[in-house]
């Protein structure tokens, strides 16, 4: 019930932005996007675009499944109900075929259309205002030149009428977008200031992977705060804590491994869930080996995020031990870990290479929602199909087998054996997960 | 005709390993390739997903991966006089049907072939002399060297993940493989699964009587694997689940874990599921085929015209279509001419249980499908058949594959067959229970062969299929040798007793216990166009533009599984096909 609580508090203070804007009279000029002189003379290239495109993964919210490549309508959950993607194909009617690139930079950095009218931070402008003006204007060229027009029109939002009211965006605008493009720290070397660039904008790997405020903003968006990409919960999943923390973050893989996930979802420690699969398939796979790498030795480079209140990992062969001794049936959870999981996970939690994930250590395992762990043992889960490995390895569900308590109680044992040391699951936990699946 | 499709480059008739083998590699090449499976589509999840697929009643009694036979199937008698039944209950062998075929629920054992298997004729009157075959054996030479298949042999177990150890790297003897391999490029892609109890006494054993045990080479991954295609595979868990069923793990090798998942990605690929080929159509002359006519879901007869035909279904129905679409021409076994339905051939298996003491633990429940220790000693022309008098031969292995209940659990002979007596015994074996087995090589003989039924037809009206087999004199005495040699390799492993099925002269063909799926011939290759149905490259000797794969290419039987040799054959076609005939269509063989 904690989502809906956040939703009424969202409610109070979106009346509190709008009779506060009232008042403060906001300027409603278009605002400056800020585009350097040089643009003026320079050539875009749409072919460099595309890969700005893939970098960005537009597909992964505007282009629905079997969908026009580009043309939106795919629902992204908010607190405050379903948006929808928008219609980014040179249409003029309904795309973005009449915008001039000053539009479309505004776009980018303000979330501000061209009619004034302001964009929900959905869209990640928040991370794309990082964006340089030469990759914002060969993005342009892309989707004008290179994506065919498509008269799809926008769908309107399952948001309740009275709080689609978008002005008040400005003010929170105002309090949480950094209107600054990417400054890169020369000290730190090129592949580390490519990665940092990417990853804080292009790539806006924090949209779902750094935990947000009370305004849904990410509470930092420029690694400037030790929680940034420290792992969050969102839309019935829990994206994973890309830090350096040794327990539930990226502390003990290696940039290789990191970069290796990148490249085919999966790697020698876990293989990646749920949304990762798609932007994996449609993004990372298809970045050059240098920028996975450059954005794989940025992660490294960030320090862990606080310890209070994370899951700590010591590797330990005791829940082995206890297996092979017989004495699993005092644990609960360890008797459906035996019966529904060792088959391919193994009494060790080691898994199998990258067919099967290890356990132990594992940052889903390990997170502090352990929605996405819930998740998995419910519904199961498949692995993106890439160039390098095109296997969908699945996991078959377990939700048909298991009601919530065993669920907590299996999920529980996981969260705590082989030297894993994560918080208990709750039945309450199993179902508000369940719920949200159906 | 009610609906005609758009033609495709090359259109594959059944889409399980060799459909898979072809699809791949031709549409490599860029062609618009198209895959028609009579079955469902199916996938590891959620086809085979744990735990639901582990089910003896569903997979084991009820056969759910096997093909429908209250749709289509064959009839069979054991000699040509006789009148021909239908095989109205899976019983001796086990097709397969959906996509992957019976490569979904094969057990694994991945072996190759002997050289001498592949010119048995030229050997034999080499070392024998021409009295040495009996009258009516039709032996004959394949056409293709074990030295041609070897890069394919090579690289189907690397795309099957293959588990062994290699006796023989390019003539260099390996210490703890098989001494009498033919010569391989390369080690295994992966090494042996570990032995399981059966294994090791048979193992022990053998060696005390001076035989040469190594591991049997299993397509059951030891280790996780990543193919040549990109594809992943995971380790076998000795769950004991393999032959009938889909495989939870992805450790059996199959075309869903080891192809499909690249091929899907190829946007000149697709398949279609539930269309059962009736025919394949060819020009008026005959010398070309032009496409192909299946049934669809809605039993529309629809026409599939392709450049080129691929015959890639399971041994029965490649043979099937063959003869009704009135391609080669078919066998008379009383004038010997014809190629259609010739030399068709059944490898025989003898099986025998091993019941141990109570301090020697077999744990049958647990298993793979391939795993198993093996002798070949007595295999092709290992062993000296002079003083024997016949010709043949075969493997035998300890292998452990997971016995259950619903499966049936063995006693030893006098226990009682029901009651409390019968739980007793069960209580008293079950954990203390192995098998060791025979299998042996089929000659091909004037009176077996396969030909359309006169009186039964399927359910889209077609003539069933006629098979004509019992066992001859040769085999049933190679039989009773194999027979001797289980049973003293019992006694040497230490059984208490020892029982189980050896076939001796004066038995026949018993079509309702299960055998093995291990038919072949009836489309033989060859270099003559009078005694074979396809050439060295399985291209049909009359329409140019039709290849045929699968066991029914085997010009006789051989000693070894036969998987590991169809899917060489098929990778062996598929590279002439590219290299050759794609440059320059037309007949590829001079007759």
């Amino acid at each position: 019930m904690r989502l809906a609580a956040q939703s009424w508090l969202i409610v109070i203070l979106a009346l509190i932005a709008a009779v506060a804007a009232f008042g403060l009279a906001i300027n409603r000029n278009l605002p400056d996007p800020h585009l350097g002189p040089a643009m003026a003379k320079r050539a875009p290239n749409p072919s460099r675009g595309a890969y700005i495109a893939t970098l960005g993964d537009c597909a992964a919210c505007h282009t629905t499944p079997g969908g026009a490549a580009l043309a939106g309508g795919v629902p992204l959950a908010t607190p405050l109900g379903s948006v929808y993607s928008t219609n980014i194909t040179p249409d003029r009617e309904h795309g973005i075929g009449a915008y001039s690139f000053t539009d479309f930079a505004r776009v980018m950095r303000q979330g501000v259309r061209p009619d004034g009218a302001r964009l929900y931070p959905a869209m990640p402008y928040t991370a794309y205002a990082k964006v340089s003006d030469e990759d914002l204007q060969d993005l342009f060229a892309y989707l004008t030149q290179k994506v065919a027009a498509a008269p799809a029109p926008d769908r309107v939002p399952g948001i309740p009428w009275l709080l689609r009211v978008r002005w008040p965006l400005a003010l929170w605008n105002k309090a949480f977008l950094q209107d600054a493009r990417f400054a890169p720290e020369p000290a730190k070397g090129a592949a580390w200031n490519r990665g940092a660039y990417l990853v804080q904008g292009l790539a806006h790997c924090g949209t779902c992977h750094t935990p947000r405020g009370l305004g849904f903003q990410e509470i930092s968006v420029d690694g400037g705060s030790a929680f940034y990409l420290s792992g969050a919960r969102l839309a019935g999943e829990s994206p994973v804590n890309l830090r350096g923390n040794a327990g539930d973050g990226l502390g003990r893989w290696s940039a290789d491994e990191i970069a290796e996930l990148l490249a085919t979802g999966r790697s020698p420690h876990a293989a990646v869930l749920g949304q990762m699969g798609e932007v994996v398939a449609q993004s990372t796979q298809f970045m050059t080996p240098d920028d996975r790498s450059a954005i794989a030795a940025y992660l490294k480079s960030l320090p862990p995020a606080p310890e209070e209140g994370r899951a700590t990992y010591a590797p330990s062969g005791a829940t082995l031990a206890a297996f092979m001794a017989g004495r699993e049936s005092t644990v609960p959870g360890a008797r459906m870990f035996m019966d529904s999981c060792a088959a391919c996970h193994r009494l060790s939690g080691e898994g199998e290479g990258r067919s099967f994930p290890h356990l132990g250590g594992s940052p889903t395992v390990l997170a502090q929602h352990p929605d996405s762990l819930i998740r998995v043992i419910l519904k199961g889960a498949r692995l993106p199909a890439t160039e390098a490995a095109p296997s969908r390895l699945a996991m078959p569900p377990f939700g048909w087998r298991y009601d919530d308590q065993q669920v907590a109680a299996l999920a529980s044992f996981v969260r705590q054996s082989w030297g894993n040391n994560a918080a208990a699951v709750s039945a309450e936990d199993v179902e508000r997960v369940r719920k949200g699946l159906r | 005709m009610a609906v005609t499709n758009k033609s495709v480059d090359v259109v594959i008739v059944g889409f399980g390993w060799t459909g898979a083998i072809m699809a791949i590699e031709l549409a490599k090449t860029g062609l618009n390739v198209l895959a028609l499976e009579r079955g469902e589509d199916q996938d590891t999840v959620p086809s085979f997903a744990y735990p639901k697929v582990v089910d003896e009643i569903a997979q084991s009694a009820r056969n759910g991966l096997l093909q429908n036979l209250s749709k289509t199937t064959v009839t069979i008698r054991h000699d040509k006089d006789g009148r021909a039944l239908p095989y109205r209950q899976i019983g001796s062998f086990k097709p397969g049907t959906g996509v992957g075929g019976a490569g979904i629920h094969w057990s694994g054992v991945h072996s190759r072939v002997m050289p001498e298997e592949l010119r048995l004729k030229t050997h034999t009157l080499e070392r024998y002399g021409r009295g040495f075959i009996p009258e009516d054996m039709q032996l004959q030479d394949w056409g293709v060297s074990y030295e041609e298949l070897e890069p394919h042999f090579d690289r189907f177990e690397y795309v099957c993940g293959t588990s062994g150890k290699a006796g023989n790297i390019d003539g260099v003897m390996m210490p703890g493989g098989n001494p009498f391999e033919a010569p391989r490029a390369r080690e295994y892609p992966l090494p042996p699964l570990k032995d399981p109890p059966t294994s090791v006494l048979f193992a022990k054993a053998t060696k005390e009587l001076g035989y040469n045990p190594f591991p049997l080479p299993a397509s059951n991954a030891s280790r996780p694997y990543r193919n040549p295609y990109g594809c992943d595979l995971g380790p076998c868990n000795f769950c004991g689940f393999c032959s009938d069923y889909g495989c939870i793990n992805y450790s059996k090798a199959s075309p869903q874990t080891t192809i499909l998942p690249a091929l899907r990605a190829m946007p000149n690929f697709a398949y279609r599921t539930h269309a059962h080929v009736t025919r394949v159509n060819t020009s008026a002359d005959g010398k070309t085929a032009t496409g192909v006519t299946y049934i669809d879901a809605q039993g529309r007869e629809v026409f599939q015209p392709a450049g080129m035909v691929v015959l890639a279904a399971f041994h029965l129905h490649n043979v099937r279509l063959m003869l009704s679409s009135k391609i080669g021409k078919p066998y008379d076994p009383n004038t010997g001419e014809g190629v259609i339905g010739r030399n068709f051939c059944y490898q025989l298996i003898n099986s025998v249980n091993t019941f141990f003491d109570k301090q020697t633990y077999i744990n049958p429940f647990m298993g793979s499908g391939g795993v198993g220790q093996a002798i070949e000693d007595f295999n092709a022309d290992n062993f000296d058949h002079g003083p024997l008098g016949f010709i043949g031969g075969g493997i035998i292995w300890g292998r452990q594959t997971g016995i259950g209940p619903v499966r049936g659990i063995p006693l030893p002979k006098g226990a009682p067959t029901w009651g409390s007596g019968w739980k007793q015994a069960v209580k008293d074996n079950y954990a203390h229970t192995g098998r060791i087995e025979a299998q042996m090589s089929n000659m091909a003989y004037r009176g077996a062969y396969l030909d359309l039924d006169p009186t039964y037809r399927d359910a889209y009206g077609e003539p069933l299929l006629r098979m004509t087999l019992d066992w001859q004199d040769n085999d049933l005495r190679m039989s009773e040798f194999f027979g001797d040699k289980l049973n003293a390799i019992a006694k040497a492993m230490g059984a208490t007793s020892a029982s189980g099925r050896v076939l001796k002269r004066g038995d026949h063909w018993d079509t309702r216990a299960y055998q093995s799926t291990h038919i072949n011939g009836g489309t033989s290759m060859g270099t003559d166009p009078k005694t074979s149905a396809v050439n060295k490259y399985l291209q049909s000797w009359d329409t140019s533009n039709l290849f045929v794969l699968g066991a029914n290419v085997f010009a006789h039987g051989i000693g070894y599984n036969p998987t590991g040799l169809v899917g060489a054959l098929a990778y062996w076609a598929a590279d002439n096909i590219r290299s050759k005939y794609l440059k320059s269509p037309g007949p590829m063989a001079a007759v």
